[in-house]
């Protein structure tokens, strides 16, 4: 025991911590940049919301101790009673919990609130790496596929009561992580394509989707019954099938976007597509995340001299708009180096994860490098345009001690998992 | 790591495509935004007080006065009781929407002026009670004062600058002002000053958080430059006291500095007008006066036939070009026959038949026939009157006639010297010199503005030479240095050949047509004109008016100190008004009294409208076809 003690900061990895304190070090001066005013100047001012980040980052600190001092064999054994535990405070949340913005999401401690969706990332994907790791385990069968799904998308469920459809969203991101384990391209593959014709219907309706669809469906099996000379041993069962499932996906597309989508999420895929011009009413963060991003330049204004960023152009600046400020101050050269970061991040852990003799430690790492992927394309994009609104925070970055300690839980238990990949087995 | 491949090139890509789209948005996009002129900069100016304005002697023609408007932040407007409020402001109600209406449909979250320039007495009164109102407030401006009530064509005015302008220039703003003709307009930059910058923070609420950057861009008001005219204003209002009732123009000019002393429209206007709350329809009323044309500058922009005066010019030429020299003479039979057929042929009514005229002579009669011989000699002294009409061209064109003079007043006209190339065109190349005969006498195709006149009267008066003429003499009490207006312009005519004639215009003072309007002592010398003038009617068809009276003098003969042309429209001889009216100008410039009491007032009493409102009724008759 005292051996492994002595020998555990020998062999975490030293990379990943660094880009870790880079990233929280470089988000806290944005968040200060975002929420600072003229009158405040204590930095633990626990009033404003640069001084409350400060203290959970402080927090997160013993946070790391203790997720690095237990024994990796802990997170293994453990990881079902973890996810358990993760479902029946997302179940919790819904009785006891407190509605702010229109999503049952938050416990509330006396006064410290408590988002427990950010946490329940971690102990899926540890539940997932225990079950995918099983030697009898084949994701070939679709048995285990269905077993996969249903840890992948039980807290999801549990989330979407709340309901918070960007925290849903992230657990799709699984999807990578049971690729890697073998599950075929067909899901992927299928999944983009409900994407396009989902976006292509909200954009140009459903009948001329439909027709232009059904054109090409048409003309491709004409073009191959005059090519092969095979009529009767055509599969029309197929051709039938196909018919019938992309005619039913789009009538189904734009039956739900009409009668079972929120007004406000119309809004966001109509200004994304263009449908909508508005720069003052509901496109308004959209628009001035934009400008505040473009007014950077190459070199950026500098550090607290943002002057979008410091006239509150931006709603939510502090929280999922924090990019807009990377954007504004530190220029082109910062964004770009924020990108990087993370690119050179996530590339670290899939490097790390490829390394592990032990199924379990390998399964994890994908996770925790998808959960990451996905919220900082879904986060950047939107800030920068290309995506729509969808509140999720950027890891590492925006303000928020739940989602600061969620992403320090996820990252460091992969650190000590990964620090005794040498020694374990 | 083949099964790794999916996320891995996916995060490349990823990163790929939104450091491309950050490149678009921040290089592309951002590289051409000031921040200065954005959303969270707001910019409130300290306007500096515009420059005054003087004569030569010191005299106060324009100063400043303060004015209120009345302004309005549509958002800001609460609950208000209108009718209250109208009768506050004393405008209706239906006055009070259209402007409300105008100031939404310009921007709800910024001022716009609600209701202009509020009379001393009711600003008083309003500042006490306009704070109930909220999103109304008054804001104070400068605006003009003009202690007389003179020079309005000279001074021009300011006004608010055009929506193109404010779009374009990069220092003026919707709302601000900007000279708008004569002085104001051309020395508008030496006038308005700088006007001084503030830069606020501003939030996403459209307050005021701070200054901006500490105010680093910041920049103090710097007032306006005061301009000393060459004007006399004295000898200014005299002559517009003179034109009263009568159509035209006057300037004078002094000859040895090209500085003018008087520019004179007639009909003109108190600028007095142009300020205030009466502004606009006043502006209005000026403006669309189609037929007094106030606000045409007769002395600048009307182009008359210059008639006789011009014979001076054609003398010059031919001494110039030796085709006539002090002893040439010629005999007029009661004028001079230019062709073979009955009609070519151009009376004269000098009078003396039967003796010999020569130069001297023929200017102080205005003989016909002799400068008709002359200008043919210029014209055919080489075989072709091409050249002929080119040499001439150059000569008359060397006293500023026929382009801009170059003067620094914004309005003016080329007038017209023509020559090969413009006949060329006209008669596709098939004339002689005998066409053109009417140049001899000033008429046909020369068309000259008062100003040009005089300041040939000024090149006549130095013995060929002047100077570019202009209005200002001093900016901030420093003399102007622009070698434009400090250089000589020399005529290409030798000195020489110039007393001869300055020798004759003395003589029409002494035995010619302005005989009777010789002042002793000052020797005036001058050249009458009356120039036939045609009006143009609508079908084509031209109808005699009657004659342009002209004049030009200077005086005295020696060391002149004042050089002028005299145009009144319609006037008839040039002996008749332009005469007396040069001749008391003169007399009261250099010597400060009038010694004709009786003439003064027969002068400023006698009325040309008659005549006026007949041409107007003759156009009009004519124009509908009811001869």
């Amino acid at each position: 025991m005292r051996q492994e003690r002595n020998n555990i900061f020998a062999s975490i990895d030293w990379v990943l911590i660094l880009i870790y304190f880079i990233l929280v070090g470089f988000g806290w001066m944005n968040i200060y940049a975002a929420s600072s005013t003229d009158t405040a100047t204590q930095l633990f001012d626990f009033s404003t919301k640069y001084g409350k980040q400060l203290i959970f980052i402080c927090a997160s600190v013993p946070l790391m101790v203790f997720i690095l001092f237990f024994n990796s064999k802990f997170y293994e054994q453990f990881a079902s009673v973890l996810y358990i535990f993760s479902l029946v405070l997302l179940a919790g949340v819904l009785v006891i919990g407190k509605k702010i913005n229109g999503a049952t999401s938050w416990y509330n401690f006396g006064g410290i609130g408590l988002q427990p969706s950010e946490f329940a990332k971690a102990f899926t994907a540890l539940a997932l790496a225990k079950l995918m790791s099983d030697r009898q385990y084949n994701l070939k069968l679709l048995k285990n596929q269905v077993k996969a799904f249903i840890v992948m998308f039980l807290p999801a469920f549990f989330i979407a009561l709340q309901p918070d459809m960007g925290s849903v969203l992230i657990y799709f991101s699984f999807f990578f992580v049971l690729n890697r384990e073998g599950l075929t391209l067909n899901y992927f593959i299928l999944g983009v394509t409900a994407i396009v014709l989902f976006l292509l219907t909200v954009y140009f309706g459903t009948k001329w989707v439909l027709i232009t669809v059904i054109s090409i469906l048409t003309i491709a099996i004409i073009y191959n019954v005059y090519k092969n000379k095979q009529f009767i041993r055509f599969n029309w069962p197929i051709v039938v099938g196909a018919y019938l499932a992309l005619s039913t996906f789009i009538f189904a597309v734009g039956y739900t976007y009409t009668n079972v989508f929120e007004q406000h999420q119309k809004d966001r895929f109509d200004i994304l597509l263009g449908k909508i011009k508005d720069t003052r009413g509901i496109g308004y963060n959209s628009h001035q995340s934009e400008l505040t991003v473009s007014s950077g330049g190459f070199f950026g204004k500098g550090f607290l001299q943002g002057d979008r960023t410091q006239g509150d152009f931006v709603p939510e600046q502090h929280t999922d708009y924090i990019f807009s400020t990377v954007g504004e101050e530190w220029g082109f050269l910062g964004s770009s180096l924020v990108i990087i970061l993370f690119m050179i991040l996530l590339y670290r852990i899939i490097y790390l994860a490829e390394t592990h003799t032990n199924k379990f430690g390998r399964i994890y790492g994908y996770g925790v490098a998808s959960i990451i992927f996905f919220h900082v394309i879904v986060n950047i994009g939107m800030v920068i345009g290309l995506l729509p609104t969808i509140g999720i925070p950027l890891p590492f970055f925006s303000y928020g001690g739940s989602s600061l300690w969620g992403f320090t839980l996820l990252l460091f238990i992969f650190i000590r998992l990964d620090a005794h990949k040498k020694y374990d087995w | 790591m083949k099964r790794s491949f999916l996320l891995i090139f996916l995060i490349a890509l990823v990163s790929l495509i939104y450091i491309i789209r950050l490149f678009q948005l921040q290089i592309v996009r951002g590289g051409n935004q000031n921040p200065i002129y954005g959303a969270t900069v707001k910019i409130e100016y300290d306007y500096p007080e515009r420059g005054y304005v003087y004569d030569r002697n010191g005299e106060l023609l324009v100063a400043n006065q303060l004015s209120y408007d009345v302004m309005v932040v549509p958002k800001e407007v609460k609950q208000i009781d209108t009718l209250e409020f109208c009768k506050l402001l004393k405008i209706d109600k239906k006055s009070f929407v259209k402007r409300f209406k105008k100031a939404e449909r310009y921007a709800r979250w910024l001022p716009s002026v609600f209701l202009k320039q509020l009379a001393k007495e009711d600003f008083a009164y309003l500042q006490e009670k306009l704070p109930k109102y909220k999103g109304f407030y008054i804001q104070k401006r400068i605006i003009r004062d003009y202690p007389i009530k003179s020079a309005a064509n000279v001074l021009g005015y300011i006004s608010e600058v055009n929506e193109q302008k404010a779009r374009t220039s990069n220092y003026y703003e919707q709302g601000e002002l900007i000279g708008k003709m004569g002085v104001e307009a051309q020395y508008e930059n030496e006038l308005r000053g700088v006007k001084g910058k503030k830069h606020f923070k501003r939030n996403n609420l459209n307050k005021i958080t701070g200054s901006y950057k500490k105010g680093k861009y910041d920049t103090l008001a710097l007032a306006g430059n005061d301009l000393t005219l060459t004007i006399d204003s004295k000898l200014q209002q005299y002559g517009e006291k003179l034109m009263r009732g009568k159509r035209g123009g006057i300037v004078a000019i002094e000859p040895a500095t090209g500085e003018i002393l008087a520019l004179i429209t007639a009909p003109s206007y108190d600028p007095n007008l142009l300020v205030g709350r009466k502004r606009s329809p006043n502006s209005v009323r000026l403006f669309n006066d189609t037929i007094n044309t106030p606000t045409f500058d007769r002395g600048l922009q009307a182009m008359y036939p210059p008639g006789s005066p011009f014979k001076i010019i054609n003398g010059l030429i031919g001494l110039q070009e030796n085709v006539i020299d002090e002893s040439t003479y010629v005999y007029c039979k009661h004028g001079y026959k230019y062709g073979k057929r009955k009609n070519e042929f151009m009376g004269c009514h000098c009078g003396i038949v039967g003796r010999p005229i020569r130069l001297k002579t023929a200017i102080a009669k205005s003989c016909n026939s002799f400068f008709a011989t002359t200008y043919k000699r210029i014209l055919d002294k080489a075989d072709n009157p091409n050249i002929g009409i080119e040499a001439w061209n150059k000569h008359a064109e060397s006293f500023g006639l026929g382009n801009y003079l170059g003067y620094d007043l914004p309005s003016g006209r080329k007038g017209v010297i023509p020559d090969a190339k413009f006949y060329n065109r006209w008669y596709k190349n098939r004339w002689r010199s005998t066409y053109t005969i009417s140049n001899a006498i000033g008429q046909g195709e020369i068309l000259t503005t008062p100003m040009q006149l005089a300041n040939m009267t000024a090149a006549i008066a130095n013995k060929g030479f002047f100077y570019t003429p202009h209005i200002v003499k001093k900016i901030n009490n420093q003399s102007i240095t622009d070698s434009t207006y400090t250089v000589k312009r020399h005529t290409t005519i030798d000195k020489e050949h110039f007393p001869i004639a300055i020798d004759a215009m003395h003589d029409v003072f002494t035995y010619g047509t302005a005989k009777w309007y010789q002042v002793d002592g000052l020797d005036i010398c001058g050249k009458t004109g009356t120039a036939e003038n045609k009006i143009k009617i609508v079908d084509g068809k031209k109808v005699q008016a009657p004659d342009h009276s002209i004049l030009i003098a200077f005086a005295p003969k020696d060391n002149p100190k004042i050089a002028m042309a005299v145009f009144v429209e319609n006037g008839g001889y040039g002996s008749t008004i332009a005469a007396p009216v040069t001749s008391l100008m003169i007399e009261k410039y250099l010597t400060g009294t009038t010694t004709r009491k009786n003439l003064e007032d027969r002068m400023v009493n006698f009325s040309l409208q008659k005549e006026y409102d007949k041409l107007i009724k003759k156009h009009d008759t004519i124009a509908s076809g009811t001869k």
